[in-house]
């Protein structure tokens, strides 16, 4: 057996009081292991604190006068990668007023299956209408089940989103 | 005792209720070995094991088992299918026939046994060998090229170890001159002022390590699991199986790590024997403690591959355990002439 230089290479000497010393090292370690506290969180019960930048699901929010802020301009659809944005502006009216705007969202609708929470729509937002909230746990029991519409999207944010987002301002 | 033992009748009677008594015992151990296990390898990997069913998940046996029962029996196609039942049955038949000859302390006089044989431990080693039988047919009978190669795999590991088990045993024997576990146990002697058992390994300790590497190989425990190796050969001779025929296999092996253990203890560590712990708590405390070792040594080793298994077994154990049995015989000759 020759190695890249060309030199015979000895067979590997086997010695018996190391390779026993390595085998009781790894003993040692394990048991030593076992003392030590379990680092498992118990899901369910206990959650992991969680950024206070967390990309989870969507909210549309409103102004402090009740009006909703989005304004159905589409830059969110436009900037979303893998377009699971649908928005389908309508004319807002004297008698019919939902934004502050020309326009306000008549359908907005979110495809939760196909997002993938990188928060370009948050980004793109000329009024911060659209932010991504923390919750992760999005299961559900059916297809349809994931399309999110705006009635849905214009839940009131978790306090510690409104929070962080009035100390932005 | 001995009236009801004289009469044909009552003899059998005392002997069914004994097998009861110990099947309940024994399967009783089994699961909380099971139970035991996975919380130990938790720990060493830092997790915390079943938790969720009972209180420490202590339940979580129950909730397997009715699982595992309630699963569908299914034969493959092409299999032999006699052979396919056979197999994980002899398996839990010669695991729970070890358990006839093995004492269990309950007090410094009182033990509790099925059959108290003067050659328990051949008995033992007999119904050991057993064990092959299930694990090739089992691979055999599936039909299937991993679980063929799993078989064939533990037929010539467990021929290897065994020849090393039994000899790393034979000290013990000639020292103590009886082949009767509780002989073994119940073996004193007097050094100087101290008259009493003495746990065997101080007279053999080289014995007790090859006992303790080829039992791990006999029960095809990691790091010798090779007839199982998950990660080659899918599960190995229990590919196929499914449902109670898997729990049978799953048992015996379990069954055998109990085995091994409760032997390690009786003809090493002095059996019930601990200074002035009761005998129960003693025995049970000795035993659970070598489990442990055997679920250490899981969590810590990796798999041997297949040759350095085979060299492991007859370059290094068999050779190592003739010459304790020499070195052992030309001690007791030079001494007790």
């Amino acid at each position: 057996m020759t190695d890249e230089e060309g030199k015979e290479r000895k067979p590997k000497q086997p010695n018996v009081a190391q390779d026993v010393g390595a085998l009781l090292t790894g003993l040692k370690t394990t048991l030593g292991e076992t003392f030590r506290s379990p680092v498992t969180l118990q899901y369910p019960e206990d959650k992991s604190v969680r950024s206070e930048r967390y990309r989870g699901r969507h909210y549309l929010r409103r102004y402090d006068n009740g009006l909703e802020r989005c304004i159905g301009c589409e830059l969110c659809a436009a900037a979303c990668p893998v377009g699971c944005i649908l928005v389908i502006a309508a004319e807002n009216t004297d008698e019919n007023r939902v934004s502050p705007g020309e326009r306000y969202a008549k359908t907005y609708e979110i495809n939760m299956l196909r997002c993938i929470f990188c928060g370009y729509c948050e980004d793109a937002c000329p009024v911060q209408a659209i932010v991504l909230g923390p919750e992760y746990e999005l299961s559900d029991t059916s297809r349809e089940k994931f399309i999110y519409t705006k009635e849905k999207l214009l839940e009131p944010l978790p306090p510690d989103v409104q929070a962080r987002l009035d100390s932005k301002k | 005792m001995t009236q009801i033992y004289n009469d044909p009748i009552g003899h059998w009677v005392v002997v069914v209720v004994a097998m009861a008594l110990l099947l309940f015992v024994v399967l009783t151990a089994t699961a909380y070995t099971v139970w035991f296990e996975r919380v130990a390898l938790g720990r060493i990997q830092r997790r915390p094991g079943p938790n969720r069913v009972g209180p420490f998940g202590l339940m979580q046996l129950a909730a397997d088992g009715i699982k595992l029962a309630f699963k569908e029996s299914f034969v493959p196609e092409k299999t032999d299918r006699v052979l396919y039942v056979i197999a994980p049955t002899i398996g839990v038949a010669a695991a729970f026939l070890a358990w006839t000859v093995i004492p269990i302390g309950l007090w410094y006089n009182v033990q509790y046994w099925i059959a108290d044989v003067n050659v328990g431990i051949l008995l033992i080693f007999a119904v050991s060998s057993l064990n092959v039988y299930a694990i090739v047919l089992g691979g055999y009978a599936s039909n299937n090229k991993y679980s063929l190669l799993g078989g064939l795999r533990s037929a010539a590991q467990l021929i290897s170890y065994e020849m090393a088990l039994g000899l790393s045993l034979v000290p013990t024997f000639m020292i103590v001159g009886s082949l009767r576990l509780r002989d073994i146990v119940e073996y004193t002697v007097t050094w100087g002022p101290y008259h009493g058992p003495i746990p065997l390994i101080l007279l053999t300790p080289i014995g007790f390590i090859i006992y303790l590497i080829s039992a791990t190989a006999e029960t095809n425990r990691t790091p010798f699991d090779l007839p199982e190796a998950e990660q080659e050969l899918i599960g190995g001779f229990l590919t196929e199986y499914s449902g109670l025929k898997f729990t049978m296999f799953y048992l015996a092996e379990y069954l055998n790590v109990i085995t091994v253990s409760t032997l390690a203890v009786l003809l090493f560590f002095g059996g019930w024997y601990l200074w002035f712990v009761p005998p129960v708590i003693a025995f049970f405390v000795k035993v659970v403690i070598m489990i442990f070792v055997y679920i250490w040594l899981r969590g810590t080793f990796p798999r041997l591959r297949y040759d350095m298994l085979m060299r492991l077994g007859w370059k290094v154990m068999l050779p190592l355990a003739m010459a304790n049995v020499i070195v052992t015989a030309t001690i007791l000759v030079a001494t007790q002439g």
